[in-house]
């Protein structure tokens, strides 16, 4: 098997035994990224050369006997908008563009004292909004399964790479399905802990209720790797659930005997394909020839999941995303050119006599905050920025950000209903496969609409998961997305190693095309 | 009800942006049409329901009252776009 085809799990077998050393893996890696990347556009920065001298440590010290960590000598990739020191942390932003953070995110940290070799930061939806990764403000990023689709997102670069066999392993971050629908669309599986589980302390804060990192990966049992080192309690972050971990890695083979899976009666209503309900469906028949039983339950709040969600991520995402101010850090405007457009108005005010005109312009400082994130952020941040500045703005906020909060407290009561009663949730990911390149970019109302199924899990806190379940006609992998009650995210990693050891759509892998050697590789960051 | 140009420009102010006229007539459409959708949730009950702002089950998370090192001043620094050795500068911020 190449060291392309291995699982995470695999290679760190065969590393531990000193089969295959790290550097020979980080190459393989990173020259599968220099033949792909130019097509898939996965990576918005490699620093080969730190990665290598990285493995090449770990080779070091392995020789000489040391103890190592958990994930020693394997690649792993990071959404741009965790905080690594050294390397841009851009957000798929003009506004980070240049910003080098003075830490590094917990998440990061933790990766670098098991040893794992950090290959790269991937690409995004500017600021993690958006569900295609469209919205990075550098380049939008291709489904390797067929290139003129997008790989869903925001974590569509984490999701590409690791279908693209880019990297065995990625991180991203999910505030309303960014790593369950990329995932799904990509054909890989992908993990949102439960709120609290992964500590959030250097993750760039798009929803501070809602956000959360996990892993994705080929299968569950490499989830199950990544996870192990990523979650746990961190004193940095006050939200983070001082709860124990456990042994993700110890009982992901263990089956799971007697499994009550409930249906969302819901979710197979209109707007679901009927490729993507036959290849659910399925898989929902294949977890019963493993023993579980499925019984069709309600989540009767679920048809208020979206507008519950368009009310609170952009009011947390207008509040978080106020501190780009061009003074502290990030993009700043020209300020010469800033203070000439002053004095330009204030100057045609006064021709005008507009008394009121004058009074209302603004000060120097309110023009440099104004022009400085004005152009500096794309327009989905400028329509979520302008959307909770709205529901938040005096007369409003009881009708939208208070209501929105109530509704949630409901959608949070129909899962603690329904998990009375069964062990996991079962149904779609996505409502369809990866839809095209520029389908949906005119259309804010319709891209919110595909987060129908995923949304509900970050408002209510649970764990969720999206594993590969099946193949449209047109070659295109279908998401199974199930949901686990808050930290059962070991039930969700077993559950889905039961599957895979009994289905093979997770070892699907797709079919690249290979760039001309003049083709230009990704974009470097400065 | 209908969201007007000058409600978004009002908002637009007080998220510190400066919209374009062209980004002023795109973002009133879209901004009605998604929030004509949240209205949705005008026709649920929930006058016995409290908010629930954030799931973590946790209240008064208490850091231990120790010194510990934080950030030092250059590194806090490093990325502003104007600074001098000890500040972040700004325009003029008092009358001319």
């Amino acid at each position: 098997m190449s060291l392309l085809d291995a699982s995470a799990t695999q290679l760190l077998q065969q590393l531990a035994a000193a089969e295959i050393t790290a550097v020979e893996v980080t190459q393989a890696y990173l020259d599968q990224i220099t033949r792909h990347d130019a097509t898939v556009r996965s990576f918005l920065s490699v620093p080969a050369d730190e990665a290598l001298a990285q493995a090449a440590a770990v080779d070091a010290r392995r020789g000489r006997g040391e103890r190592l960590g958990p994930l020693a000598g394997l690649p792993v990739a990071v959404k741009d908008n965790l905080c690594t020191t050294g390397w841009a942390t851009s957000c798929g932003s003009r506004m980070l563009e240049n910003f080098r953070s003075p830490y590094d995110a917990t998440v990061i940290a933790r990766l670098k004292a098991a040893d794992a070799v950090l290959i790269g930061k991937t690409n995004l939806d500017e600021f993690a909004m958006g569900g295609s990764t469209e919205n990075s403000a550098f380049f939008p990023t291709t489904n390797p399964w067929d290139a003129s689709r997008t790989p869903g997102g925001s974590s569509g670069g984490s999701a590409a790479c690791v279908a693209a066999s880019m990297a065995p392993l990625s991180i991203g971050s999910d505030t309303g399905g960014s790593i369950r629908q990329p995932a799904g669309f990509c054909g890989v599986t992908g993990l949102k802990p439960t709120y609290g589980r992964v500590s959030r302390y250097g993750l760039v804060a798009f929803a501070s209720s809602l956000d959360q990192v996990g892993p994705l990966a080929r299968t569950a049992e490499d989830a199950a790797l990544l996870l192990q080192t990523i979650a746990g309690h961190d004193p940095l972050d006050s939200t983070s659930a001082p709860v124990d971990l456990p042994d993700y890695v110890g009982t992901v083979r263990e089956p799971l005997a007697g499994l009550r899976l409930g249906l969302v009666r819901e979710h197979f209503g209109p707007g679901l394909d009927d490729e993507v309900e036959q290849a659910v469906r399925q898989a929902i028949r294949e977890f019963e020839s493993l023993g579980a039983t499925v019984t069709e339950i309600s989540l009767p709040h679920s048809q208020y999941a979206i507008a519950t969600y368009y009310v609170i991520a952009p009011s947390e995402a207008s509040s978080n995303l106020a501190r780009y101010d061009g003074v502290h850090y990030g993009y700043r405007t020209d300020e010469t050119e800033m203070l000439a457009e002053l004095a330009a108005e204030k100057k045609q005010l006064q021709a005008a006599g507009d008394q009121a005109g004058l009074d209302d312009l603004d000060t120097p400082l309110m023009r440099l905050y104004r022009r400085s994130r004005s152009e500096a952020f794309g327009s989905e941040v400028k329509r979520r920025i302008m959307l909770g500045a709205y529901a938040l703005s005096a007369g409003y906020k009881d009708a939208y950000y208070v209501k929105a909060l109530k509704v949630r407290r409901l959608i949070r009561g129909d899962y603690d209903a329904a998990f009375q009663d069964v062990d996991l949730i079962v149904g779609p990911t996505a409502p369809t496969a990866a839809f095209g390149l520029g389908d949906m970019v005119d259309d804010p109302l319709a891209m919110y609409l595909q987060d129908l199924y995923t949304v509900s899990a970050n408002l209510a806190g649970i764990a969720g998961m999206s594993i590969p379940c099946g193949m449209t006609a047109g070659g295109l992998p279908i998401g199974l997305h199930l949901q686990a009650p808050p930290f059962a995210e070991d039930r969700l990693l077993r559950a889905g190693h039961m599957f895979q050891q009994a289905t093979d759509w997770h070892t699907r892998r797709p079919e690249l095309t290979t760039a001309s050697p003049s083709g230009t590789s990704q974009k470097q960051l400065p | 009800m209908s969201l007007s140009k000058a409600d978004v420009e009002k908002v637009a102010s007080l998220a510190r942006l400066k919209l374009t006229d062209e980004e002023l007539a795109t973002m009133t459409r879209q901004l009605d049409q998604v929030l004509q959708y949240v209205q949705q949730l005008e026709g649920l009950d929930t006058s016995s329901v409290e908010p629930m702002a954030h799931t973590a089950d946790l209240a008064n998370v208490f850091a231990d009252d120790v010194l510990r090192p934080s950030l030092p001043r250059d590194a806090a620094l490093a990325n502003a776009a104007k600074r001098d050795d000890e500040c972040y500068l700004v325009p003029a911020v008092l009358g001319d």
